[in-house]
């Protein structure tokens, strides 16, 4: 296990060498983060203070939440081990004694542990100055939101990992890259919150991962979600974080026996 | 003028075969690019839907008449120029120093070495989205209406494709952020898609002024509708947006210039 927190640690200090990258990061967030401020809130204004249980205190914690945690959980792209599944490159990884999912895992999640000092607590700080959003005042949505958050950032990366493992059998995954990304750009809940989706969206974006991800550690940090039922959210991360992981590695052991590398 | 642009059209009929030799892939990023044009939309449809009503004065149709145009003309500027966007790995790996040795402008180069067929799945989408609107909403057809439809989606095209450019350029300086251009590129595209009655004070001045991004789709589709338009951007506005395209790419070719001056090779 020690080598995974190294490499976990190793991850977190690469990412530390990249600040011009996450400031550049950051001002992004900052003009999506007014932009949905702007309508969101004109959406809890029209709606007499208050629309799916959210107020313009708890909608702005959404927004600049969500755009703060962009950095640190990984939506969009492919991990680096899809490049290496591609290449081939990743038979030198077979060959060295640590687990490749759960080395390449825990370097993402390093890194994106990271970026919540340059991009998250930023993000949140405009939020707090320029739109006065809300946050909790008790110590125990933050204790819960920490862990929440941790794990929504290794679900993200192990859902994206098992993405990648698809390179296995298909050698261009681009178009499923492409197709992952619009599903999980709405359901993850970064456009607008899951909440206030239509019900019949909203069941089939609850019976995928992607919620996990982002929409739940934002209800348990902002406080929206909170004892039991912030317990309960938890509990659900943890499983599909497990249900990911199990499918990661067993995506990873088929496609090692799947795998040739061409040229030698 | 032929012979001048022969060579651009080589490479571009070069990259049109290139795309639709692999029949499945190709297929899949259709599809693909089309499902992330819906999930725009289908933002669009879950806020409006939640407003029960009106938002930021515009009903769902209005909304989506102002999406499809923004839509439209994002999705044909995306085709046309946005693998000017990656530039940024182009000037870190240094393969920029080819195009400067060739006997062609710069910028003309990079536009021509590709095309991104594959974003007409965006564009079909775009398109079926803005019929719908025109029919869904109440518009007094003539020949206003139809110049109008024209000079949104000119103007649109040119002022995304200037926002593509500026990128471009500041990539030479931004290096390791090229991110930074994502904020007025993708942020613009998504600003072009809402009512800019719902602008904070700073978006207003930057997306409707200096990135002008309210001319691509909101000014034009108030004129279209009858409707006022927003506090600093009244709808009769709309009738400017060839100068906002002007001004976007006065702006372009500017950030262009200095990035190509700044450049100092590859040291290749």
């Amino acid at each position: 296990m020690r080598v995974y927190a190294r490499i976990l640690a190793a991850g977190f200090r690469t990412q530390s060498r990249y600040l011009p990258a996450a400031f550049a990061g950051l001002l992004a967030n900052a003009t999506f983060g007014l932009l949905k401020s702007g309508i969101l809130l004109t959406l809890v204004d029209d709606g007499g203070g208050e629309i799916a249980g959210y107020t313009a205190g708890t909608m702005a914690a959404y927004v600049w939440l969500s755009q703060g945690l962009l950095g640190s959980v990984n939506i969009w792209s492919l991990p680096g081990s899809a490049e290496r599944i591609k290449s081939g490159a990743i038979a030198v990884d077979f060959l060295r004694p640590v687990d490749v999912q759960l080395a390449g895992i825990a370097d993402d999640v390093g890194r994106g542990v990271f970026a919540l000092i340059p991009r998250g607590l930023p993000s949140v700080g405009v939020g707090v100055l320029v739109v006065g959003m809300a946050m909790p005042a008790q110590v125990l949505p933050y204790v819960l939101g920490a862990v929440s958050l941790l794990l929504g950032i290794a679900l993200s990366h192990s859902l994206a990992y098992l993405l990648g493992t698809a390179g296995f059998w298909l050698v261009e995954i681009r178009g499923l890259q492409v197709l992952y990304m619009g599903v999980s750009g709405l359901l993850t809940g970064l456009m607008t919150p899951v909440w206030l989706f239509p019900d019949w969206l909203k069941v089939i974006a609850l019976a995928t991962p992607f919620p996990a991800v982002m929409m739940y550690p934002i209800d348990v940090l902002s406080g929206r979600t909170t004892g039991a039922d912030a317990l309960w959210l938890i509990a659900a991360q943890a499983g599909w974080l497990a249900l990911a992981l199990a499918a990661g590695q067993v995506a990873t052991r088929l496609g090692r026996r799947k795998l040739e590398v061409q040229g030698g | 003028m032929g012979d001048l642009l022969r060579p651009y059209r080589a490479v571009l009929a070069s990259r049109i075969r290139a795309q639709r030799a692999y029949r499945t892939s190709f297929r899949a990023d259709l599809f693909g690019t089309a499902l992330v044009g819906l999930t725009e939309m289908a933002e669009v449809i879950v806020l409006f839907s939640a407003a029960n009503g009106t938002l930021g004065g515009l009903d769902l149709m209005q909304a989506l008449l102002v999406f499809g145009l923004a839509e439209l003309a994002f999705s044909n500027a995306d085709m046309m120029f946005g693998h000017v966007d990656s530039l940024a790995q182009q000037v870190r790996a240094g393969t920029v120093d080819v195009l400067y040795l060739r006997p062609q402008p710069l910028l003309a180069q990079l536009v021509t070495s590709d095309i991104s067929l594959r974003r007409l799945g965006r564009t079909a989408l775009a398109v079926v989205v803005l019929i719908w609107a025109l029919a869904a909403n109440d518009i007094d057809w003539g020949p206003r209406a139809v110049a109008l439809l024209a000079l949104a989606l000119v103007c649109g095209f040119a002022i995304f494709c200037a926002n593509f450019v500026a990128a471009g350029g500041l990539q030479f300086f931004l290096l390791n952020a090229e991110q930074v251009t994502n904020a007025f590129v993708y942020g613009g595209r998504h600003a072009s898609t809402q009512p800019a009655t719902v602008w904070v004070r700073g978006i207003t001045v930057i997306f409707g002024f200096v990135f002008p991004m309210a001319f691509c789709a909101y000014l034009p589709a108030m004129l279209l509708l009858g409707e006022p338009g927003a506090d600093w951007l009244p709808a009769w506005l709309g009738w400017f947006a060839p100068v906002a395209a002007l001004w976007a790419w006065i702006l372009a070719l500017l950030a262009w210039r200095a990035g190509v001056r700044h450049y100092q090779g590859g040291g290749g």
